[in-house]
């Protein structure tokens, strides 16, 4: 059993993937010769067709934030007439904005933590140990993903209701984890089985102490994958609009998606559009920064044993 | 050293009253660490699922808690006669069709250009990255107003007029869809290219030795090769755009006939509290998904052990 692991940790590393088709791609390009020319520039064309078509609508949100209110239902150009930062200062004004990306952010990030943790011990007891009832918790899991999550949140309601959760932090930081942890504890227990988890012994034969091989050994090899599991985590979170909209009623939880959409329907004499645009670019933002500084981690977590060589 | 560290070694001859010591230990560290993670995704799932089972059989709204009355499975005949329900389903099944069938052509195009493409290999990777780092919501709200009549420019670039996308059934469809497809397709292109990886590259070298075309090479060599890749997508993505939501609320709010299952539920359930009924719905969009789940699994032979969870 170990030396399959092993072997397999050698065969294909969630990192190894991508440079191994890179290599064989060079190779390919090589050999193609003079016909490599026109083959080269339709490459090029299709990634620049692919750049349009994923930054257009983002590009777009972008103008309508920086367009003046009055400017929606006179002008339909894809540019401002006019730029103005007046819309992000509008935001920034409004409480049920300021409120909502605070509860964003908030819960986000406990239920991130929390979930990154649990799946962290689920994870390392199924790399690692023998027990009964690993293949029955990972169904379990890949069950829960599939679930219908609005089928559960007329009863969540009335339990949440019955319990005082109802529009708090709490309320909706225990769903996120539970739908958040499936995708950690199957990304994490991908990275795990990776592991030469023998190196921590030959690091205890080499004279090293427990919590030393523990530390400078496994919690390097580890931390990629906690991490990258994190960042999906928090993605999901940040992306909930069900239970946001279901769970809460007031500001004192509602998450920046639901408190988009409600307030769409505020809308009194003026368009909300660019507003609404403004607060959007805002919760984009780090979403952006993320996936610019991690691109290669996501890329890894979501493909890691997606599917076995 | 504590048994955590050390491998399994169930099955060793010598010292079998030491290993069953060791093993009952490690079952036990196993339970306990697996403990946290399974009580949360329980309290979430089952009680309310079998909450949801048991109110469905009354007919009750919170409104009028009193009139709460035990109907059999009333509520279930109200639905299932009910033309819009089938209508919903209809819906929700076109929606799924057309979005996973545009996402696995388009997505395995991505993977292609991403595996094999040289240039711009980082940026065409990050670019993919973020519509599935996009909330759903902004999507939505980005396609709308993109085709809404007061700011869009899709109009005027297309020389459209005044055409009103939201105020027809399928012009709203096709733009729900649009933004579904537009939002996931990264995620599909991402578990293909894990797929195209573990084609190996010989058999396609051999495949051009003797002769074959590159649509023979695509159809016979690197497709039937990454089946597997192939039916995790698919699978995922079939009952993820089967409980569409967030699109519709932001497009459309369910009106012009674009109503999907997860929205009558939702609808029922909260705006209506009318819990029986909505819980009805609610268990039958359940039911839905466990046959999807079966029909992949047990007709396709989706080998669950070979797959991932995700959203």
């Amino acid at each position: 059993m170990e030396s399959t692991r092993a072997s397999r940790f050698r065969g294909r590393g969630p990192e190894s993937q991508g440079a191994g088709a890179k290599k064989a791609g060079a190779k390919e390009g090589g050999s193609q010769g003079v016909g490599a020319r026109g083959e080269k520039s339709l490459w090029i064309a299709a990634s620049v067709l692919i750049l349009v078509w994923t930054v257009f609508p983002i590009l777009w949100i972008v103008m309508l934030s920086f367009k003046r209110p009055g400017e929606i239902g006179n002008s339909r150009g894809f540019l401002p007439e006019h730029w103005t930062w007046d819309n992000y200062r509008t935001v920034f004004r409004t409480d049920l904005f300021t409120s909502a990306l605070i509860n964003s952010i908030g819960i986000s990030l406990i239920a991130t933590f929390v979930g990154v943790v649990f799946a962290t011990l689920v994870a390392y007891a199924i790399a690692r140990l023998e027990f009964p009832g690993k293949k029955t918790i990972l169904s379990f899991a890949l069950a829960i993903a599939m679930f219908p999550v609005v089928s559960l949140v007329g009863p969540l309601f009335n339990l949440w209701r019955d319990v005082g959760l109802y529009d708090t932090w709490p309320g909706l930081i225990i769903p996120y984890i539970s739908f958040a942890l499936p995708l950690a504890i199957w990304t994490l227990s991908a990275f795990f089985r990776e592991i030469p988890w023998e190196m921590e012994q030959a690091a205890q034969v080499d004279g090293a102490t427990t919590w030393q091989a523990f530390r400078k050994v496994i919690v390097p090899l580890a931390a990629p994958g906690v991490f990258t599991a994190a960042i999906l985590t928090f993605f999901f979170c940040w992306n909930d609009f069900v239970f946001g909209i279901s769970l809460t009623s007031t500001d004192s939880a509602r998450p920046v998606p639901a408190a988009l959409a409600f307030f769409s329907g505020a809308s009194q004499f003026q368009q909300p559009t660019t507003a609404i645009c403004a607060a959007a670019v805002v919760v984009t933002v780090p979403v952006i920064v993320i996936v610019l500084l991690f691109q290669r981690r996501i890329v890894a977590g979501l493909t890691s044993g997606a599917v076995k060589g | 050293m504590t048994a955590v560290q050390s491998a399994p070694v169930a099955g060793r001859p010598a010292g079998r009253a030491e290993v069953s010591d060791r093993s009952r230990a490690e079952r036990r560290l196993g339970l306990l660490l697996s403990a946290p993670a399974v009580l949360v995704m329980l309290v979430v799932t089952a009680y309310p699922l079998f909450n949801a089972l048991y109110l469905s059989l009354f007919s009750y709204r919170l409104t009028a808690p009193d009139d709460r009355r035990f109907v059999w499975f009333g509520n279930y005949a109200t639905a299932l006669s009910d033309p819009l329900f089938w209508q919903d389903v209809l819906t929700t099944f076109l929606v799924t069709a057309i979005t996973v069938v545009v996402e696995l052509v388009i997505g395995f195009a991505l993977a292609m250009v991403m595996h094999r493409a040289l240039f711009m290999r980082r940026t065409v990777r990050t670019a993919i990255l973020l519509p599935y780092g996009i909330v759903t919501v902004i999507s939505a709200f980005a396609w709308r107003y993109a085709f809404d009549l007061q700011s869009g420019f899709v109009n005027q670039w297309f020389g459209l007029g005044d055409y009103a996308w939201f105020s027809g059934r399928w012009s709203s469809l096709s733009v729900i869809i649009l933004s579904e497809i537009w939002k996931t397709t990264p995620f599909v292109s991402l578990l293909l290219l894990a797929g195209l990886a573990q084609v190996p590259r010989d058999l396609g070298e051999a495949a051009t030795v003797d002769g074959a075309t590159a649509w023979q090479r695509l159809w016979r060599v690197t497709v039937p090769n990454m089946k597997a890749a192939i039916l995790v997508a698919v699978l995922f993505r079939t009952l993820d755009a089967w409980r569409i939501f967030d699109n519709v609320f932001v497009m459309t709010s369910g009106q012009q006939h674009t109503e999907t299952l997860s929205f009558l539920t939702y609808r029922q359930t909260i705006s209506r509290t009318a819990i029986g009924l909505g819980d009805a719905v609610g268990v039958l969009l359940f039911l839905s998904v466990v046959l999807i789940a079966v029909v992949f699994i047990r007709g396709f032979r989706v080998d669950l052990s070979q797959v991932r969870g995700d959203r």
